[in-house]
């Protein structure tokens, strides 16, 4: 049995439209692009669930630019009002404890997300050709994002927003030659006020709205390129794809729905895993506090940061570690994709994510006693599968047997 | 500091990644504080509920004793509502209070009696002033105190009822200051708040110490997250809608799928 649907993408029922739909047909084709690219827009049959982060990250994204809209109207950028507006919010504007709420929640799961996602296509090896760019603008994205978050983080100005943002600042300070001038660009004035407030406010939401233009870029890379799969092999008969709708909608759907569930756990019942206490008191420049640290999310770097003896270094080395995976498409030059017919390439994937978290716990002992070992090792570590295991993988790796074709045979899920 | 021998320097790196998980234990970052009793509360855990007669109670001992030094700024009258309190009761309780008005004619400031939109009166004009009267430290502000503390409701409570009068022997002695056993060297110079027939309950709960700092405990953790009860409520709401929509989702995801799989059997027969 055949399905035309499957088979003629491009025979859009331009002609079938009448009326208005017809008129705006004719002159911007959006109902046939629409449906070439929403309805029966081909994807490979074994996409496994970690291919559910993509539509999450877009959803978690608009909800974001929702409620930070709605969160900047009652939000006043002063160092003197600018704590007390969030509280208003949090007490005082109706239903403002849930916007506020969604939008904190939102920023954790949504770097969360995003390290998944990263992680599902350095397992599969969805940054080598013909996909180069899909990964590089992704990458520019998670940038963007965490720009986005540091930002954000600063605006409540508690005492973590005001002591993690002298860090940041003084960590850029640290640049040779033009570390002042980064610096004072940053702060905008001699000490942490109402300029670098008002600056951080403003990148805050330019990015949140740039990173939507970048998401754009991403998605049509993913639609000229098309998606890759498990196997990281590509799809060559229509019988080894699947039309986004409805099969990969309505998974899609599910992932969705379970995500909303950890979603809302974490915002209705448990806020406590994801606030900062400290960050309820308010910024108070002659008071550091006992234990400065930045967001789960951020862990990572600033275990970098730290685990380097100079302060250059560690920004370097923090910087570098997300610059490094700029280079990865042309570091791998293995033909093989998926980490499942790498035998080397798997473990030792695996043992970056391992650093990558130890780097994290290291970072919030603040690398003290046997922590510095540990995230001196760990950021070893991740450098040297980037910038050796890899290279040298691509070369000597005995890679397992490539199935040809991803139709399902017996046994596969 | 932590001091920590390694003794096994020429170790792989993946086997000491292994070993983390000891270390993890090996090395606290920093002395942790000592940690107060647990005690029951109706509003802890993830479906936990404020009583709210204990929160009026609590903010009866907040506003005869805590708030002749404390302020919480960060409330209005009108968020008095959140425990109970009417709105006749909430105008009462600001009229009963002077704020700063607008300046007169002559351009002289002026008083006016307190809205219910207005934030609750602290009880000095500014922090230098509250630290000049109280010995050098300024009262902390209420409005989140709950929330910054460390062990939150139980230190409260703890602390509130962990004063001896007299010091036990061979703690210092310093005037001014008085022993508390979860205060940060044993010695504070809040006097004890709390006493029994402190405060009268109208509705003849024992008006024992212990009891106020129960309630006046309650109502700061209240006050530090007000709409713990909406939230928990409006979260079951949801989760139980959400758990709808996910068996709907499933049972239509297997219909498209199943047919997908049929499918794929019949291009198999038509090869």
């Amino acid at each position: 049995m055949k399905q035309p649907d499957t088979r003629d993408e491009t025979s859009a029922p331009a002609a079938q439209l009448s009326g208005v739909a017809g008129w705006i047909e004719h002159r911007l084709p959006v109902f046939a692009t629409f449906r070439k690219e929403y309805v029966v827009f081909q994807l490979p049959r074994n996409l496994n669930w970690l291919w559910n982060f993509g539509a999450i990250l877009v959803v978690v994204l608009l909800l974001m630019l929702a409620t930070g809209t709605f969160l900047a109207m009652n939000y006043t950028p002063t160092s003197a009002e600018a704590f007390l507006s969030v509280e208003a919010i949090d007490r005082q504007l109706s239903g403002g404890w849930l916007l506020r709420a969604m939008h904190m929640t939102g920023a954790n799961l949504f770097l969360a997300s995003l390290y998944i996602h990263l992680f599902r296509g350095l397992y599969y090896g969805s940054y080598k050709a013909p996909r180069e760019i899909l990964w590089i603008s992704g990458l520019v994205m998670l940038l963007m994002v965490m720009t986005t978050a540091l930002a954000g983080y600063i605006l409540p100005w508690g005492q973590m927003s005001y002591w993690g943002a002298d860090i940041i600042t003084k960590a850029v300070g640290a640049v040779p030659v033009i570390g002042d001038t980064l610096e004072h660009i940053l702060t905008g004035s001699d000490h942490l006020g109402d300029i670098f407030l008002h600056r951080f406010f403003v990148l805050h939401f330019i990015m949140a709205f740039l990173v939507v233009g970048v998401v754009g870029l991403h998605v049509a890379c993913v639609h000229v390129a098309k998606s890759n799969n498990p196997l990281g092999i590509e799809p060559k008969t229509p019988k080894e794809t699947l039309s986004f709708y409805p099969y990969y909608i309505s998974k899609d759907l599910i992932g969705l729905i379970v995500f909303a569930m950890v979603f809302c756990a974490l915002l209705f019942f448990w806020p406590g895993v994801l606030t900062e206490p400290d960050n309820y008191a308010p910024a108070d420049p002659l008071h550091t506090p006992a234990n400065i640290e930045p967001e789960w999310y951020f862990l990572p770097f600033y275990g970098l940061l730290q685990s380097v003896p100079s302060k250059f270094g560690g920004l370097l080395a923090a910087v570098s570690s997300i610059l490094v995976l700029f280079a990865l498409p042309w570091l791998d030059r293995s033909p093989v994709r998926s980490a499942r017919f790498r035998p080397i390439c798997r473990p030792a994937l695996i043992g970056v994510v391992i650093a990558f978290i130890m780097l994290a716990v290291a970072g919030k002992h603040h690398v003290m006693g046997g922590w510095m070992l540990v995230g001196r090792l760990a950021a070893l570590y991740y450098f040297g599968y980037f910038l050796v295991i890899l290279p040298l993988a691509s070369r000597f790796e005995k890679t397992r047997p490539l199935p040809t074709s991803l139709a399902p045979t017996k046994g596969d899920a | 500091m932590v001091r920590f021998s390694f003794q096994h320097r020429t170790a792989f790196a993946a086997a000491l990644l292994v070993s983390l998980p000891l270390m993890a234990q090996a090395a606290p970052a920093t002395p942790t504080p000592p940690v107060p009793p647990h005690q029951k509360w109706s509003f802890d855990g993830p479906l936990g509920r404020f009583d709210q007669k204990s929160l009026q109670r609590g903010f009866m001992v907040f506003n005869q004793i805590c708030s002749t030094c404390h302020g919480m700024r960060s409330l209005t009258y009108n968020d008095l509502s959140g425990i109970g309190l009417s709105q006749q009761a909430i105008l009462d309780l600001a009229h009963a209070k002077q704020v700063p008005g607008p300046a007169d004619a002559a351009g002289d400031p002026t008083t006016r009696p307190g809205l219910p939109d207005d934030h609750l009166r602290s009880p000095f004009p500014n922090e230098a002033a509250a630290a000049a009267m109280m010995g050098g430290v300024a009262p902390p502000d209420q409005s989140r105190l709950a929330a910054i503390q460390p062990y939150g409701a139980d230190w409260l409570y703890a602390f509130l009822t962990g004063y001896h009068m007299p010091p036990p022997p061979g703690a210092p002695v310093v005037p001014g200051k008085f022993y508390n056993d979860w205060a940060d060297g044993h010695l504070i110079g809040m006097p004890p708040p709390l006493m029994d027939g402190g405060v009268e309950f109208p509705d003849g709960t024992p008006d024992t110490a212990v009891q106020q700092a129960r309630d006046v405990t309650t109502f700061l953790v209240w006050a530090s997250d007000p709409h713990r009860n909406d939230r928990h409520r409006t979260g079951l709401y949801v989760f139980a809608y959400l758990s709808g929509l996910l068996v709907l989702a499933i049972a239509w995801k297997r219909k498209i799928w199943n047919r997908g799989k049929t499918r794929n059997a019949q291009d198999a027969d038509d090869r």
